[in-house]
């Protein structure tokens, strides 16, 4: 008893509370998505009244989706955004988080957890969700002395590891992968995305071959190598070379591949170290029955550390089907919960390709029916296996839409259609999809939580009349989020039309309780010219918020033009320096230069001030001009000077380029001069504020050549001196082909139209909306009869408002140059870091 | 760890302009220091612990810093961080005749 009491000490149970506490007490070891997963659940069920919960977590950190690593590692997603469970999450529900701590052994008679910070947790029940961790293979030279990784070399399981590799990427050029499975495909797509050279090799004959055929295997690996990834297939690495840091490694057949990371994804093993030490059954995991309990009376185990009925999962929708039924049987609310087993079906993106997977891969019996349609060009490979009428296996690669309905045949066993072949497409029309009204009820829908298309019905049913409020109330589309498309589908059509978004979805910006045309009356009816005045005269109890501020700034330049008062903190850097900020700290500048028409004398300029500053890179952009790349901040001032050219705004939230294509001056198709329309509404519209930025293209001909069709405003010469005008259009993100506005006879014309377009959209365009979704979001209808038949009579006063703003153009380069905005406004603000740290060319 | 404190000189008050903030040196260790809107100080590493960003070019409230690069915020209280970055670390910091002092 002294042993338990002395090491409660050092945890942060509240000791004083022990005597009158008489909840039970239950201990997770393993904070995963097993680990955290239990205890939602536990606590959804009223669990915390009679138990009083500790959760220790060998990562330091709260609980975060592990599956959304790949892409944090590809950088599509932020580290912030894949968080599930903050550390005060659990504060505020009363359970003591231990993170960072790692349990080394349970002593079972006594029932007391031991941990490695010498604590002693005493528990009533104890569940294991110690999960798995990377296996690496032996290989001469992996370890160092001490037995630790060799420096460069690391798995692909958690969110410290994907760190490393973003840091490596900065540092360093040659990746490679090993393991050519799932997680072997996605770190090597990640860091090839991230900018290394990266080589993946598999000592199987073909990739993902746990899931797929020979031939699917080979259809992953041409889409693969089509992304410039080098693929070695049934090669084995026998030795890592490197003494302070991985150099390379060699393979059997005497091969070295060069490299300076090393990352390890050659399957994993399950986390089985405690419960062996404690005396539990271990066999490949620790053996559970239906109830998810171990042969230890009091002692479960859920998720990946689990082995149930000789399976050991490897996918999060088994661990969290693992987690309520131990949930239930724990908290009491439903005794007689039993786990028989999960069938995986599995849809996933693997390096970019849409992969799904269940059941057998390839027929195991004469009798059994194959289907396969394989159409590698293409990078799609689809097959299903029959038995007696039955699905009992379907591969799907690169075209997923069917996977619907053929999960729903798998979990089921519904009917299949007598034309097998209806199977894997939609004979009728090749691009219908399953509609959602056809869905059957019980079809499911979210594969990683298991929600059917019934459980989203029912929860719009019982009041949750936005997409988020379904999301949270069933978990759908928050798992992997692949499903979301669907769910979003499916509410839409379960609400009937009668879809409201959250409140605060419809406010310009979040720390103000106001949708834009009602903050823009509230501006104007209070007279408020800085961010500052916004927030003390309309946010709720005064109070600013950091995040609002670039938005409001944006809108006061809108509303007020040179009346609007600046104020540095309201300002985003790149709006504070005129220049855009890079990964180290750098800034670039790109110098306007409209319709991309320059001299030879800005050229010689330009290559001046390279070589004077030292510029890292020189590069010509998409948008037709040339950027000035790793330019110190300090710097900044002498770079304008000595360039004496005016700001391109490439950083801001404005106008930025007018392309222009040659035009009737020198094209021998040229039907007008595109070149000096497209200079002259540069400089009309020069450094326009705007909800978004705004990119524009003038052409000589339809042949597009600058690409009008696809930017926010573009003008097609066709002929006779006509201008057709498109509006909408875009190329980045999101890809549209531009709305045609009007076609008009003169230039003046066009200029007047576009000056109407843009002043629309800057009254009405949502903070960082683009006109690509502005446009579909008024409706090209609606805005025809503003703009050119003048409906609700604003014409004139959009005229006015962009004058207005033209009007109060100045160059911010020359501006800040006669006097800085603000004391310091150029200094480093990474004093220590030797900059630029952006590759030199 | 206040036990070893150390406070050091690091600038001028006027340095730092009303809403924005600076980067010092306080004794080998990089700082941002920050005026806010109500006119008191506040101190941070100068450099993000998310991709080392330069926090002293981010845009601040009165609970929280927001990193330039990727828009994670910090809370001047405890560091913490509200998007679920690793958290900064937070120093004292006060004005003493004209000068600006940091304890690292
Ligand atoms: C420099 C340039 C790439 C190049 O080397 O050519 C570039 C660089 C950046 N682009 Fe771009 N874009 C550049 C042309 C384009 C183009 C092509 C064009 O303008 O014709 C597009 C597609 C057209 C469009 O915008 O519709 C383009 C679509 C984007 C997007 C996607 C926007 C969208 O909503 O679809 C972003 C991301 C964003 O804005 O959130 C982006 C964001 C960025 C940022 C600003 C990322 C950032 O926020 O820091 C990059 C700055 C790099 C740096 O550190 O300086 N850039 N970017 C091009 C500068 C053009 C110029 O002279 O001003
Ligand atoms: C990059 C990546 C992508 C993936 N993609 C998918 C996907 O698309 N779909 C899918 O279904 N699955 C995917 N998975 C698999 C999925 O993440 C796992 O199945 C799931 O995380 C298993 O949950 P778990 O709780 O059992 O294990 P984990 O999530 O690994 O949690 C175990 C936790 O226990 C902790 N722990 C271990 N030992 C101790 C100890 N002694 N003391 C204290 N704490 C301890 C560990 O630190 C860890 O935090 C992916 C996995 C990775 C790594
Ligand atoms: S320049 Fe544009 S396309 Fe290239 S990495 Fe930056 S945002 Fe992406
Ligand atoms: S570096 Fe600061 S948020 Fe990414």
């Amino acid at each position: 008893m002294t042993a338990v009491l002395g090491g409660r000490t050092a945890g942060q149970t509240s000791l004083a509370l022990d005597g009158d506490d008489t909840r039970a007490r239950l201990v997770v070891v393993g904070n995963g998505m097993a680990g955290a997963r239990f205890v939602e659940e536990v606590l959804e069920r009223d669990g915390g009244e009679h138990l009083r919960i500790t959760v220790f977590g060998d990562e330091p950190h709260g609980n975060y989706n592990r599956i959304m690593l790949s892409p944090v590692l590809a950088g599509e997603a932020d580290e912030a955004d894949i968080v599930l469970n903050s550390h005060d999450w659990y504060a505020d529900r009363d359970v003591d988080l231990r993170a960072g701590v790692r349990v080394e052994r349970v002593d079972t008679v006594a029932k007391v957890v031991h941990a490695a910070d010498g604590s002693a947790t005493p528990y009533d029940h104890l569940v294991l969700a110690t999960g798995s961790h990377s296996f690496i293979p032996p290989m001469t030279g992996v370890r160092t002395a001490d037995g630790s990784l060799l420096p460069g070399v690391v798995g692909f399981r958690t969110i410290d590891e994907t760190r490393q590799m973003l840091a490596a990427a900065r540092t360093h050029r040659r990746a490679v992968v090993l393991g050519g499975g799932l997680l072997g495909l996605e770190a090597a797509r990640a860091l090839q995305a991230q900018g290394m050279v990266v080589e993946l090799v598999h000592a199987a004959e073909w990739l993902m071959n746990a899931q797929l055929d020979a031939e699917a295997g080979a259809v992953v690996r041409r889409s693969v190598e089509e992304l410039g990834i080098a693929v070695h297939l049934g090669a084995l690495a026998t030795e890592v070379v490197g003494t302070d840091r991985v150099a390379g490694i060699v393979l059997k057949d005497g091969r070295r591949l060069d490299c300076d990371l090393l990352v390890v994804a050659a399957g994993v093993r399950p986390h089985t170290d405690v419960a062996v030490r404690s005396g539990i059954e271990v066999e490949r995991a620790v053996l559970v029955d239906d109830r998810m309990a171990t042969d230890v009376p009091d002692v479960y185990a859920i998720g990946e550390c689990a082995q149930h009925r000789g399976t050991v999962y490897g996918l999060v929708a088994p661990a969290w089907e693992h987690a309520t039924v131990l949930a239930d049987l724990l908290t009491g609310a439903d005794p007689e919960a039993a786990y028989t087993g999960s069938r995986t079906a599995t849809k996933l993106k693997v390096a970019g390709v849409d992969v799904a997977v269940m059941g057998v891969s390839t027929p195991e019996r004469d009798s059994d029916e194959f289907l396969v349609i394989s159409e590698p060009r293409r990078g799609v490979h689809l097959s299903v296996v029959v038995r007696d009428d039955r699905l009992i296996g379907a591969t799907l690669v690169g075209d997923t839409r069917k996977v619907a309905f053929l999960t729903q045949a798998f979990d089921r066993g519904t009917p299949l259609p007598a034309e097998r072949i209806k199977l894997l497409v939609d004979l009728s029309d090749g691009d219908a999809e399953v509609g959602v009204a056809e869905l059957p009820g019980d079809s499911q829908v979210c594969n990683c939580n298991g929600v059917s298309k019934d459980r989203i019905c029912g929860a719009v049913a019982d009041g949750c009349t936005s997409l988020p409020s379904v999301m949270d109330a069933t978990r759908a589309g928050k798992g992997c989020g692949s499903c979301k498309g669907l769910v979003r589908q499916i509410v839409e059509w379960a609400a009937d039309g009668e879809l409201t978004v959250e409140e605060s979805a419809s406010w310009y910006v979040p720390g103000i309780p106001m949708p834009k045309p009602e903050l823009v009356t509230a501006i104007r009816e209070h007279d408020l010219r800085s961010v500052s005045s916004v927030f003390a005269t309309l946010a709720r109890g005064g109070v600013e918020d950091a995040k609002s501020k670039m938005g409001l700034a944006s809108l006061l330049k809108t509303i007020w033009g040179s009346d609007y008062v600046p104020e540095p903190d309201a300002t985003f850097v790149n709006d504070r320096v005129h220049a855009n900020i890079q990964r180290d700290g750098t800034f670039s500048v790109v110098p306007q230069m409209k319709g991309g028409v320059t001299t030879p004398a800005q050229l010689r300029r330009i290559a001046d001030v390279a070589e004077k500053y030292e510029v890292p890179m020189v590069k010509v952009t998409g948008g037709q001009r040339i950027d000035l790349l790793g330019i110190r901040k300090e710097d900044l001032p002498k770079v304008w000077a000595d360039l004496g050219m005016p700001s391109g705004y490439a950083y801001g939230k404005s106008m930025r380029t007018v392309k222009t294509c040659v035009g009737s001056d020198f094209c021998r198709f040229g039907l007008d001069d595109s070149t000096q329309l497209g200079i002259d509404i540069e400089t009309r519209f020069q450094g326009v504020e705007s909800p978004a930025k705004i990119k524009m293209a003038v052409v000589g001909c339809p042949r597009n050549c600058a690409e009008a069709y696809v930017k926010d405003v573009g003008v097609v010469a066709t002929g006779k001196g006509r201008w057709e005008v498109y509006v909408g259009g875009a190329a980045g993100a999101s890809v549209r082909k531009g709305d045609l506005l009007a076609t008009v006879s003169t230039t003046e014309e066009v200029l007047t139209l576009i000056g109407r377009f843009i002043q629309l959209y800057r009254e009405n365009g949502n903070w960082l909306e683009r006109t690509y979704d502005f446009v579909p979001r008024w409706g090209l209808d609606r805005i025809k009869a503003v703009l050119l038949e003048d409906s609700e009579g604003i014409c004139d006063a959009l005229d006015e408002g962009i004058q207005r703003s033209i009007d109060a153009y100045t160059d911010p380069w020359a501006r800040d140059l006669a006097e800085p905005a603000s004391p310091g406004q150029f200094r480093t603000s990474l004093p220590l870091t030797v900059l630029p740290q952006v590759p030199v060319r | 760890m206040t036990a070893t404190a150390q406070a050091y000189v690091v600038g001028r008050a006027e340095e730092v302009p009303l809403g924005e903030g600076r980067a010092f040196t306080a004794g080998g260790t990089p700082v941002a220091v920050f005026r806010l809107r109500d006119g008191s100080l506040r101190a941070v590493a100068a450099v993000c612990p998310h991709a080392g960003g330069p926090l002293a070019d981010g845009q601040s409230d009165a609970t929280v810093v927001v990193c330039p690069l990727h828009l994670n915020a910090y809370r001047w209280e405890d560091g913490s961080s509200p998007t679920g970055a690793p958290p900064v670390a937070v120093y004292p910091v006060r004005e003493e005749d004209g000068a600006l002092v940091v304890e690292t």
